[in-house]
């Protein structure tokens, strides 16, 4: 057994190729990218992540996701609170359908939705708004938020609730003092899953926006100038949105797990 | 100040979780709700506390309809089963919750958590937070956060059940002195009949969901109104017999005939059922009036100091209390003693018409 390690080895670096040839082209030139096959840069720029920093059509992209992304997580979260605070705790008329139905929003592709949102966006005035996105992603985020924060919030017994209540707390003041503090980690999570579909979320962001508001991952698909690619920028580009998202896992990573699994673990 | 529950009920769908309770508290008692699970304890405790409301009936305290005031108006307080502590907070933090609540000053919620937090041991835990705490300590917390703000009618349901059996006996020892120093009144729920009867105070036996004695601890156990509540507060559990006098016999499975002796002469015709308590067994003849009965032993349980036999007389099973050790094979066959002066006789109804001489002489 002293190859095991072989297999896992060979498998991370199988997945982590393609980050690796990322990197590697957005450290390159135009003119090395093209003419040769180098494993690592031969002449060694940054000059592709300047032009991202220093041209605002570029880096105002950036700008336009994090600003829906942010509105969107603080949406989802805010809403998704009370209805699964109410999922978790007390039992309604068609309380399992209606949860259920929930996450079937979730399985709808988001092609589908993208005529009725422009339409009703552009016929209202919200189009290309950083609110229009980041309502249109509370269409498959907010089921999510609930199904998660539902799975975090059953793990708390319920007579935590009911000591509160008896010792004397009113709701809200139970709810913000005593069991967003308990489902904190709870919390994180689905703020994090929140960021990230919506983060990755292309069709959506693209539909509903035309300068003012137009995410990165639209501007990355439609930089084709007349000179042909621009190889090593895009490379920089990609690099730069991937970033976001591995320090946001770094933070939720010891229970990103649990999240998965919806909070039912 | 004193709880009552007027003729309270609760239905959840078709079935009565209690039907027609009437009770009454009187502060400064330790007050028993006995009964096996879901024997509706914990529903009756809700509905003291303002958790649940009933679907019929009042609750009242000190001569006040509270039965649709909302909880936190109640001044109650509870102690679940489980370990419940907020593990956001420190240990101090939870006993001083529900004083922060009430706006209580600084230096007055330092000196009640500080007292109370003395009375329960619980001194050098203050700054932990419950979940680096034991289970016993937990429990002691929970306890404390009920104790500290003074509540008016404190509910324990079932506080020991889940503790160790050492930590059960040191805080069974402890809460009867706790309880007498607050003088508010408690309610504690239990399913253990040896739990009450260690506690004393007053119990109410539980079953299905309706009160079916309520009175001194003691009182209840010996003179015990009907055969569930006798059933109810035994352990280990009582023997019975169901027998029929007939012309001045008394028969069980019209074979095996019961000597009339003591009261049971003057009982009129009619289906009885005899009941004894597992320690009124006997496996050597004490009096020449001692009935003797061959049985089977299925099992000897042995803890030491005392041993049950449970052996089988005739299709019945019945519980022997012997004190030391006792070793006997499986299916052997023993003789075993029955004294005629400890029986509960109960009618066809389950209503007590004979109890033993010993206790109706007191």
């Amino acid at each position: 057994m002293r190859w095991k390690w072989t297999i896992p080895a060979i498998y991370i670096i199988f997945i982590l190729v393609p980050i690796y040839w990322l990197v590697n082209m957005s450290l390159k030139t135009n003119a090395e990218i093209l003419s040769v096959f180098s494993l690592w840069p031969q002449d060694l720029t940054f000059a592709n992540y300047m032009v991202i920093f220093t041209d605002p059509s570029w880096y105002s992209g950036y700008i336009n996701s994090m600003i829906y992304v942010s509105i969107n997580v603080v949406i989802s979260v805010c809403f998704a609170l009370p209805a699964a605070y109410a999922f978790s705790r007390y039992t309604f008329v068609g309380d399992k359908h209606l949860f259920f139905w929930l996450l079937t929003n979730r399985m709808a592709p988001p092609a589908v939705f993208a005529l009725p949102f422009f339409q009703l966006y552009s016929s209202i005035g919200l189009f290309d708004t950083h609110i229009a996105v980041a309502l249109a992603h509370c269409l498959f985020n907010l089921p999510l938020a609930v199904w998660i924060l539902e799975g975090f919030m059953s793990g708390i017994p319920k007579e935590i609730d009911e000591t509160a209540f008896v010792d004397g707390y009113s709701w809200p003041r139970f709810f913000v003092k005593i069991f967003i503090p308990n489902i904190a980690s709870g919390i994180g999570v689905t703020a994090f899953f929140c960021f990230m579909f919506s983060w990755v979320e292309l069709l959506l962001a693209r539909t509903l926006t035309a300068v003012n508001a137009k995410p990165i991952s639209a501007i990355m698909t439609r930089t084709v100038s007349a000179s042909g690619l621009d190889w090593g920028v895009l490379s920089a580009a990609g690099v730069l949105t991937i970033v976001p998202g591995a320090l946001v896992i770094w933070f939720v990573r010891n229970h990103i797990a649990k999240g998965f699994a919806l909070g039912r673990v | 100040m004193q709880l009552e529950l007027r003729n309270v009920s609760k239905k959840v769908g078709k079935s009565f979780h209690i039907s027609n309770v009437s009770l009454l508290f009187e502060p400064g008692a330790l007050n028993i709700l006995l009964g096996p699970t879901l024997s509706g304890k914990t529903t009756l405790m809700r509905l003291m506390a303002g958790l649940d409301q009933p679907t019929a009936g009042t609750v009242h305290f000190s001569g006040k309809d509270v039965t649709g005031v909302k909880v936190q108006k109640r001044n109650a307080a509870m102690v679940y089963q489980q370990f419940i502590n907020y593990p956001n907070l420190t240990v101090f933090e939870n006993i001083a919750s529900p004083l922060r609540i009430a706006k209580i000053g600084k230096t007055e919620i330092k000196e009640r958590v500080d007292k109370v937090a003395s009375l329960l041991k619980l001194e050098n835990m203050l700054g932990r937070n419950p979940n680096e705490l034991s289970g016993g300590q937990q429990q002691r917390t929970a306890i404390a956060r009920a104790l500290v703000k003074g509540a008016d009618l404190v509910l324990l349901d079932e506080p020991l059940a889940n503790l160790d059996y050492k930590l059960r006996e040191e805080l069974r020892e402890e809460l009867p002195r706790i309880f007498a120093e607050t003088g508010a009144i408690f309610v504690y729920a239990t399913t253990e009949p040896s739990e009450a009867l260690l506690l004393g105070g007053r119990t109410a036996t539980l079953h299905e969901g309706q009160v079916t004695q309520f009175g001194s601890t003691i009182d209840v156990f010996t003179k015990p109104n009907n055969l569930i509540t006798a059933r109810t507060l035994s352990d280990p559990p009582l023997n019975t017999l169901p027998v029929v006098k007939l012309n001045g016999r008394m028969l069980y499975k019209s074979h095996v005939e019961i000597p009339l002796i003591g009261k049971l002469p003057q009982l009129p015709d009619d289906n009885y059922t005899i009941a004894f308590r597992p320690h009124n067994l006997y496996l050597n003849r004490r009096k020449n009036t001692d009935i003797r009965v061959k049985a089977k032993v299925a099992i000897t349980e042995i803890t030491g100091s005392e041993s049950y036999i449970h052996t089988d007389v005739a299709g019945v099973r019945w519980v022997l209390l012997a004190s030391g050790v006792h070793k006997f094979g499986i299916n052997e066959t023993i003789d075993i003693f029955l004294d005629p002066d400890t029986f509960y006789v109960f009618d066809r109804n389950e209503s007590l018409v004979v109890m033993p001489e010993t206790v109706a002489g007191v």
